[in-house]
């Protein structure tokens, strides 16, 4: 055991720290973001709108993320054409790619884990809804999402953790995220415990914080549940 | 209640047991005679070692562990690793010696023994034709250079320009060559007959070109490659030596070595 090695290459522990943060969030956010109006569609009686989603979130879904980001990465970096637009002067980065493939990624999860929450609305509220003559979209914004959200919150927690994890993935394409760092440093000590231990560490202590940013979401969304006196 | 207590020493006994008998075993293992020898191999690094479209492990390190083993008389089991697990894998046992063009470095003396070197070879860079006119430290600033994670090439490239160029590390010379290709690297750093064969003769590195010096400094690039040995294994290290200069003077080295190359890859004796 040899950590003397770590306290000396901590500084690229925390350049990691720094990228995995940066790419878990904005992932997690632009991913939610597309997710609310991909539910809603999903949701939609009409197939023509619903049946394209639901592929979309079947492929995203049905395959691994390593895969998904290796299409991205490598994949489309073998069309002459592709390279000649401009779309290229993104995709020639690592970090886009990386972000990319994590936002489409969690983007479909999420879909799916609103779509349950909203096909669990309780039917009354809907009728109650109606009755008073919402149309469908002032509906959903006043009456459905909002309690949706608060079902699929303890799911989404899961898909925050998971996203967090499941970023790791970005140090095959050359980004030095946290686990980016321990193999830098495993590879040039040849100290795989102490390297990834601490990688964990760092994994442990951000999934820690998202966790305890839940547990007070929940709180303050389940509000009308809690019961004081069996606390 | 003094049932219970007899069954918790029953228990005990049987795990103490069994504790006994796997560490005897183990002992056994390790005093054994030498009759199968597991070699671990990267698969991605032509033309020394890469794997067939068919999946088979093939190239000049493949075909020298071939002979030695047949020269020591041991069956041999080649393995597949990732390079930058291939140390770790070997500290871990999953097999015995690594023969995978790794070059003798101190640094990796530290952990590991070797016998040998089978081969020398000097590591340059490469960058698309006319890109870098005339090599320096200064022409090559702020250009993106790719390596593989984990070499020789990295160690260099970190300790004399980590801080002119940015360094992108890749788990194999494969995507490496790709990620050039791409467009995504400006230069890569690695050995030059690999280069050579593994890219710059093939159709996909025709804009491509060596620049810049044959670099040898033996602080970083070492004695040539070897074969790496967990340190305890002493045997293991002089069965290889006694086998590396046996297929030297039968003429089997270079049988192998004219299947690859037109030029003498051993180096200096």
């Amino acid at each position: 055991m040899n950590f003397s090695i770590i306290a000396e290459n901590i500084g690229i522990y925390f350049e990691g720290l720094n990228n995995t943060i940066q790419l878990v969030s904005l992932a997690l956010v632009i991913g939610f973001l597309m997710a609310v109006p991909l539910a809603v569609i999903r949701t939609s009686k009409n197939y023509l709108f619903s049946t394209p989603v639901r592929a979309y979130i079947y492929f995203f879904r049905g395959t691994p993320l390593l895969v998904q980001m290796f299409m991205i990465y490598y994949g489309l970096g073998q069309f002459e054409l592709l390279k000649s637009t401009f779309l290229w002067t993104y995709l020639k980065e690592a970090y886009f790619c990386a972000l990319l493939a994590f936002t489409l990624n969690t983007a479909a999860y999420t879909t799916e884990i609103l779509r349950g929450a909203i096909e669990g609305t309780n039917y009354g509220e809907i009728e109650a809804a109606k009755s008073v003559g919402m149309s469908r979209l002032k509906m959903m914004q006043r009456i459905i999402l909002p309690s949706a959200f608060r079902r699929a919150l303890p799911a989404y927690s899961n898909e925050v953790i998971f996203m967090l994890h499941g970023s790791s993935l970005a140090s095959v394409i050359t980004i030095i995220d946290i686990t980016g760092a321990a193999r830098i440093i495993n590879s040039r000590y040849y100290t795989p415990y102490e390297a990834f231990l601490t990688a964990a560490l760092f994994y442990l202590t951000l999934t820690f914080m998202i966790v305890f940013l839940f547990k007070k979401l929940e709180y303050r969304w389940y509000a009308h549940l809690r019961r004081d006196d069996i606390a | 209640m003094k049932r219970v207590l007899s069954k918790v020493n029953v228990f005990v006994l049987c795990v103490v047991g069994l504790v006994l008998a796997f560490t005897l075993s183990i002992d056994n293992v390790s005093a054994k005679e030498w009759k199968e020898v597991r070699i671990g191999t990267e698969g991605a690094y032509p033309p020394f070692n890469f794997t067939t479209p068919e999946g088979e492990l093939a190239g000049f390190d493949i075909d020298i562990a071939k002979a030695l083993c047949k020269a020591m008389n041991v069956k041999c089991v080649l393995v597949k690793q990732d390079w930058d697990g291939i140390i770790p894998a070997l500290l871990a046992k999953k097999y015995d010696a690594v023969i995978a063009s790794m070059s003798i470095t101190d640094e990796r003396k530290k952990s590991v023994a070797f016998a040998g070197k089978y081969y020398q070879t000097p590591a340059k860079f490469i960058t698309k034709k006319g890109a870098v006119k005339e090599f320096s430290k200064e022409t090559i600033k702020g250009k993106i250079v790719g390596v593989q994670r984990a070499t020789i090439h990295d160690s260099y490239l970190t300790d004399n320009y980590g801080k002119d160029v940015e360094i992108k590390r890749y788990g194999s010379q494969d995507e490496a060559y790709l990620d050039l290709t791409a467009g995504r690297v400006d230069m890569l750093l690695a050995d030059s007959v690999a280069l050579d064969d593994g890219f710059l003769k093939k159709p996909e590195g025709k804009d491509y070109e060596f620049v810049g010096p044959d670099l040898t400094d033996k602080k970083w690039f070492g004695d040539g490659a070897g074969i790496a040995i967990r340190k305890e294994d002493k045997d293991l290290v002089d069965m290889f030596n006694k086998a590396i200069k046996a297929i030297r003077a039968d003429g089997t080295y270079k049988q192998i070595q004219d299947k690859y190359f037109e030029f003498d890859v051993f180096g200096k004796e």
